[in-house]
């Protein structure tokens, strides 16, 4: 009975459980979702998916498959990036809509980029900042800092609940 | 594939080099170690960056007080534990007169970089030394005010900053944020 006792007070309450997810703002609620909200995901998607591929050359190691990466030229109208670049930004959708429980969400995700695909997930960080630079560069002067920070936070807890099935 | 290119000798080479090396003296060892192709050693900056770079300078240099104090105003706003190194200012907030003028201070170490960009870490050994034995900034701050120049460029110059460009200016930006740590220990 004792056991049981101690077995019931020390599970975290519900309210602490809620503690430990992250916080979002209403400001920063709307402002993810303005920014997905007006978003042209094959433009997008293409760009950030290309940009990478170009500025980080290793992360092409994930797709030999996917024919022509032997310069720049060739990645930029290579159409499977393309179309994989589209794929991954509608996979932010996800997080959109629950955006306070991205860990749960992206579970499944993670246990595929680790065990299927085998990405180092240290390349999730250098894809979010290529978006950030694509972002960035279509929207100009409104990319204020407060939006940029709201914007990095997102793609940051996306980052982790990607990498937290890794073992 | 370039990299794997200029690593082969071409059969021509390795004749010229039979022959040569026949005849040993220095100033033929010398000649000899000039034919062999020259491999880069670690992620520095190649002939093709280094004139992006340039190229792309010579584009933007005339608002390089707006890019570096922009860039400046968003680091201590993303990424507030920068704030830390400017307990000093009496004002952070985007925009202010400090912000303004030490982001004109950082760009004009920039400039200065593209100048000397065949040797940076020579070009930049006093700018080392006050980082290293003054100033002690954490290197990973470096990387991130390196981010921050870079959103701000893309930001401005949408059109000329292509991924090409982009790939030469984070190489760049890195070699400086190296140099600048250099004299760390």
């Amino acid at each position: 009975m004792k056991q049981l006792g101690l077995l019931v007070t020390m599970q975290p309450s519900v309210k602490e459980k809620n503690a430990a997810m992250v916080e979002w703002t209403e400001q920063e609620r709307s402002i993810i979702t303005n920014i997905f909200g007006n978003l042209d995901y094959e433009d997008v998607g293409s760009k950030a998916l290309s940009r990478c591929l170009i500025v980080y050359p290793w992360t092409q190691r994930y797709f030999a498959s996917f024919g022509n990466l032997y310069n720049a030229e060739a990645i930029k109208t290579n159409p499977n990036i393309a179309a994989h670049g589209t794929k991954v930004l509608h996979g932010l959708d996800r997080a959109v809509k629950n955006m306070d429980n991205i860990k749960a969400t992206y579970a499944e995700l993670s246990v595929l980029h680790s065990e299927k695909l085998h990405v180092d997930p240290d390349n999730f960080k250098l894809l979010a900042d290529c978006l950030t630079i694509v972002i960035a560069a279509k929207l100009g002067s409104a990319f204020s800092p407060e939006i940029q920070a709201t914007f990095q936070k997102f793609l940051a807890v996306v980052v982790s609940a990607l990498g937290r099935q890794y073992h | 594939m370039e990299r794997l290119q200029s690593a082969r000798i071409s059969l021509g080479r390795w004749v010229c080099l039979w022959a040569v090396s026949c005849i040993k003296t220095p100033q033929m060892f010398a000649f000899i170690e000039t034919l062999k192709p020259k491999r880069r050693l670690k992620m520095s900056l190649s002939a093709k960056d280094k004139a992006a770079v340039k190229a792309f300078w010579a584009k933007v240099s005339g608002q390089a007080d707006a890019i570096g104090s922009d860039a400046l105003s968003r680091m201590l706003v993303v990424y507030p534990q920068t704030k830390t190194y400017f307990a000093h200012w009496k004002d952070l907030s985007p925009g202010s007169a400090p912000v303004m003028k030490h982001g004109k201070t950082v760009m004009g170490g920039i400039a200065d970089a593209v100048g000397k960009i065949d040797d940076i870490s020579s070009g930049l050994l006093n700018l080392s030394e006050l980082h290293a034995f003054t100033l002690r900034v954490d290197p990973t701050n470096f990387k991130i005010l390196s981010h921050n120049i870079l959103v701000v460029m893309a930001m401005m110059f949408p059109q000329d900053f292509t991924p090409e460009v982009h790939v030469a200016l984070d190489k760049f930006l890195a070699a400086v944020s190296l140099a600048l740590s250099e004299k760390y220990r």
